[in-house]
Formats: C-alpha cells, sequence, structure tokens
C-alpha cells in the first residue's frame, strides 16, 4: 500500500488544544476536508466534542472506535446528513477543498451532491430495477439525456465491479440481487453523481467474508479517484483499507496518524489498548 | 377448547355477512333487471321502474367525496408523517381518532348549517362534503401509518444522493407506499358508499335525474331508506335490490383492494 508522502494528519490532545475560535485558521492547502473545532449532539446530548481532523485526498481515511463512539455521527456531519435527525445540531467549522460546508449560505442538498454516502445496510430503492436504482441521483437531479444515463449505468457500474454480473438482467428488480451485490449496487448509485468523496459507514459489517473482500478491493481501486472516509468497526479492515486511521473515543478525537504508526506505534496509551484488543 | 371459542368468535365475524348476503341475495337478485338499472322511479304506487339516478348519484356523490377527501388527506397524512413535529403529530392524530369515531349524522348537521342553510338548500356539493368530511381524518390516518412503514434507510439514502426533501417524499417515499395508500383510500371510499345519515340532511333526494351539482340528488342509501318505509309492496321489492347492488358495490371495491394488495406482494422477482 502507497502511502502519500507527507503525513499532516494531526489530533490534539484535548488537554494541550486551543480554543476553537483561535484555531478557525484558512484552510490547510491540498486537503479534501479541513475539520476544525467539530463538535455535535442529539438534542442536549453532546455526542462529538472539539474535534478537528484533516482529511487528504486520493486517499483512504479510516474512523475507529467503540460503539457509540460518534464515529457515524462524524462521519454524517461531513455531508451534512446528521441534522435530519430532530434536535440534532451541530458546531463548528468544516472545509470541503476551503469552503466552509456550514455556512449559512449552503444547501445541504448541494454538500450531499458532492459527498456522497454509503450506508452500513445496503438500502436500494426497492420499487425500483438495477439500473434505475444506479441512475436515481441523476434522474432526481435533472438529468434527463438517455444516452448521458445510459453511458453513466455502465461506467459507474463497472467503477463498482458489479457491471459483469448484472448487465444481463438491468430490468430486474435491485432487491433480486445478493447482499454483497446490493452493497455494490449503493456505491454505483452513490458514484453516478460523481462526488468528490465518497463517505462509508461499516459498508461490509452485515456482509459474509466473501462480499466483504469484494467491497475492500473495490475501497482500494476507488482511491485512485476519491477520497474515501470509512467507518468501520473492524481493525483488521482499517488496518488492511486505509493510509490514514483516526481513533474515536467518547466523543474525543485520540489520535489521527498514518494507518500504519496507528497500529504499530501509537503515541497515546489509549489508543494502544483499543487497537491491541485490551477494551472496546 | 379455547381455540373452538376463539374459532366461535370468528365465525361471528363471517356468519352475518354470509345471512345479510343471502338475504338480500334471496330478497333483492329476481328485482335486479335492466328498467331497474336504467330506468327512474315510477310515481308513487305504480310498479316498475327502477333507481338508476339513485346508482349514478351515490358515484357521483363518491367522486366528490374522493374530491374532498382523497387529496386534503394524503396531503396531511405526508405533512403529519414528513414533517410534523412529534406534538403536533399527536394532537392530529387524537383529532382524527375522535373524528373517526364521531357519528356520521353530526356530520350531516354540520354541513347542513355550513352550507345547505346558507345556500337554501340541499345539493350534491352538500352531500359529497359530508362523506369528503367523513374521509378526511380515515385518508389522514391510513396515509400516516402507510408512510411510517417506509424504512427511513430509503429516505436517507435519496437525500444523500443530493435529492431535496420534496422530490424524496414523491418519488422515493409515496412510490414505496403507493400501494398502502390506493389501498387505504379506496376503503374510506366504500366506507362512504354506505353512508346514509349524512345524506339525510345534505342531499334531500331526488326522484329525477340531478341536471346540476347544486341540485338535490339522489342516492342508493337514501333510496333504499325511502322506499323501504313506503307503503308499497312494489317499493319494498326495489329497496331490496337497491340495497344489493350497494352492498355488491362496496364489496367490489373491496375485492379490487385485494387484487392490489396481491399484486403488490407476490411481484416477480427475476
Amino acid at each position: 500500500m502507497t502511502q502519500p508522502s507527507q503525513p499532516s494528519v494531526t489530533a490534539q490532545p484535548p488537554a494541550s488544544a486551543p480554543a476553537p475560535h483561535e484555531r478557525s485558521a484558512p484552510a490547510a492547502p491540498g486537503v479534501t476536508f479541513d475539520v476544525q473545532g467539530l463538535n455535535a449532539w442529539f438534542a442536549a446530548n453532546q455526542v462529538l466534542s472539539d474535534i478537528s481532523l484533516q482529511v487528504q485526498p486520493k486517499a483512504v481515511t479510516a474512523i475507529i472506535g467503540p460503539s457509540g463512539c460518534g464515529k457515524s455521527t462524524f462521519l454524517r456531519t461531513l455531508n451534512r446528513m446528521h441534522e435530519l435527525v430532530p434536535g440534532a445540531r451541530v458546531e463548528g467549522r468544516i472545509l470541503l477543498f476551503g469552503q466552509d460546508l456550514y455556512a449559512c449560505d449552503v444547501d445541504p442538498t448541494l454538500v450531499r451532491r458532492r459527498v456522497g454516502m454509503v450506508f452500513q445496510k445496503s438500502n436500494p430503492f426497492p420499487a425500483m430495477s438495477i439500473a434505475d436504482n444506479v441512475t436515481a441521483g441523476l434522474k432526481l437531479n435533472g438529468v434527463r439525456q438517455r444516452t448521458v444515463l445510459r453511458e453513466r449505468l455502465e461506467q459507474t457500474l463497472r467503477m463498482a465491479a458489479l457491471w459483469d454480473e448484472v448487465k444481463d438482467r438491468l430490468s430486474a428488480n435491485a432487491l433480486s440481487l445478493s447482499g454483497g451485490q446490493q452493497q455494490r449496487l449503493c456505491i454505483a448509485r452513490a458514484l453516478a453523481i460523481e462526488p468528490e468523496v465518497l463517505l462509508m459507514d461499516e459498508p461490509a459489517s452485515a456482509l459474509d467474508p466473501l462480499a466483504t473482500a469484494k467491497i475492500e478491493e473495490l475501497i482500494l481501486e476507488l482511491r485512485r479517484q476519491f477520497t474515501i472516509v470509512i467507518v468501520t468497526h473492524n481493525m483488521q479492515q482499517a488496518s488492511r483499507v486505509s493510509d490514514f486511521t483516526a481513533f474515536l473515543y467518547l466523543g474525543k478525537l485520540i489520535e489521527a496518524d498514518h494507518t500504519k504508526q496507528i497500529f504499530t506505534n501509537p503515541r497515546i496509551k489509549q489508543t494502544e489498548d483499543y487497537v491491541t484488543g485490551r477494551f472496546g | 377448547m379455547i381455540s373452538a371459542v376463539c374459532f366461535a368468535c370468528a365465525l361471528m365475524v363471517i356468519l352475518p355477512l354470509a345471512l345479510v348476503l343471502l338475504r338480500l341475495v334471496r330478497m333483492g337478485a329476481s328485482s335486479i333487471d335492466w328498467a331497474f338499472l336504467t330506468q327512474l322511479q315510477k310515481p308513487e304506487g305504480e310498479p316498475g321502474g327502477g333507481m338508476a339516478n339513485a346508482i349514478v348519484g351515490s358515484l357521483i356523490l363518491m367522486g366528490l367525496a374522493a374530491l374532498i377527501g382523497v387529496p386534503v388527506g394524503v396531503l396531511g397524512g405526508i405533512y403529519l408523517s414528513e414533517y410534523a413535529s412529534n406534538r403536533l403529530k399527536w394532537s392530529v392524530r387524537f383529532a382524527a381518532d375522535i373524528l373517526n369515531g364521531t357519528p356520521s349524522i353530526v356530520w350531516g348537521i354540520v354541513v347542513y348549517a355550513l352550507v345547505v342553510v346558507p345556500m337554501k338548500g340541499a345539493s350534491a356539493y352538500a352531500g359529497g362534503l359530508a362523506l369528503g368530511l367523513i374521509m378526511i381524518p380515515l385518508v389522514i390516518r391510513t396515509t400516516e401509518e402507510m408512510l411510517a412503514l417506509v424504512p427511513n434507510s430509503y429516505r436517507e439514502a435519496a437525500l444523500a444522493l443530493g435529492v431535496s426533501k420534496w422530490k424524496t417524499i414523491v418519488f422515493i417515499v409515496l412510490k414505496t407506499a403507493g400501494k398502502g395508500i390506493i389501498t387505504g383510500v379506496l376503503l374510506a371510499c366504500s366506507r362512504v358508499a354506505g353512508e346514509t345519515a349524512p345524506l339525510l340532511f345534505t342531499t334531500s333526494g331526488n326522484q329525477f335525474w340531478s341536471r346540476r351539482l347544486s341540485d338535490p340528488i339522489a342516492s342508493l342509501p337514501r333510496q333504499i331508506y325511502t322506499f323501504a318505509i313506503g307503503p308499497y309492496d312494489d317499493q319494498h321489492r326495489q329497496a331490496w335490490a337497491g340495497a344489493l347492488i350497494l352492498i355488491l358495490l362496496v364489496l367490489s371495491i373491496n375485492i379490487g383492494v385485494r387484487i392490489i394488495t396481491r399484486e403488490g406482494s407476490a411481484k416477480p422477482v427475476k
């Protein structure tokens, strides 16, 4: 696994972290996401506190941590899905290529077009064919030309390594596919609207080892073209597919670094305890 | 032992329907002929004639009721399921349940006071409005329940594709729940098709064809009522026939619903 040369993923331990407003610096050049002092709540319950993290382009960043540590919530703040839950709230800044996603003039639906998402449980639209599922995002966003749809259909199904398996039954109901195929269909559906980033929320946790291996292969393939942020509770998976790893615990970012560093020589004791399986 | 008791209770549901149907067929079937379906009623005491205007009137009233009840009910149900805060949801649900339990004659009186009196006369509009008002809470509740059955993961999938909320609702959520909502709407239609009480105050019946919707209009339930309490044997005979037609109408809507829902569950998957 080749890794980008400059490791600039950093996490300040909470004790030495400056106050969020001091850190609202301009975005570091070249990073995809620059998260600055992010806090998130479900009603009165704070689930993320003061997270600062930079996500590198064309690389896979894994978010690991025990259940309930805020991994999924963190992921959902990156495409403004968190706020869809009644009572949910976000503070802080997230810059995507320098643009603040939470600025008041930003339309969350446009953010979600730039930042695609794949969910834990595959969720193809049940009343639609395989082809319609892939092109649903395009059609609902106003793309009408049949040639464009047709082209993008094949292109994204190939990208999702699903084309050969479904090319003869594109009009079959999407639910006729196996679990692993459904998840790859959901990946194709997310890729079809040409996002700049792909978020994956435990995309293989409901799949058998073989289907999981296929998804992981796909992630390594997609990372040539996309920035990928993946949440996983499977540490082997994080070490297999990611270039960078961020460890979250109780809503705080404990450590973020090159994946190799996190798994072989973490700087913080908690990280070491977690990745060696002593807790979590 | 317990299963036998349960079986007996279940039989109590089937038995009345079977008895009613049998009785209606025996008393009414022989009177249903072409004349009954196509002619107006004859002058008092004269044999023959039919209920054509009442059959058409019932269909018109159902159409008017659906015109009011379906849009308000479906849109209200969408609002409840997709937009409303929990407190508002609770209060609208509560109100809809109370309205569902309101005796239908109350609706007749309400519409009488609000429409018939100011318009100085009964009309198809007034009858359709009364039936539509009865439909609204029924349709709101079923729409809301059907939308609540749509897993949230489909909404999230669409929203994560950068699809706006209303497009998500129309093209993903409604599409998924469509069959259930259509079923609910049809059942509400068949429920109001048999309503008699609200029509007593609002349509005042009509022996002839209504030429305008602002005219009084005939309807099956009302005609059955009038003929059943009338003094003539021939009218009694026709009341039985009318009742049979009405129950066949309701039955066919219900069977239609069965067909729609069966097609929904047994979708061919290649």
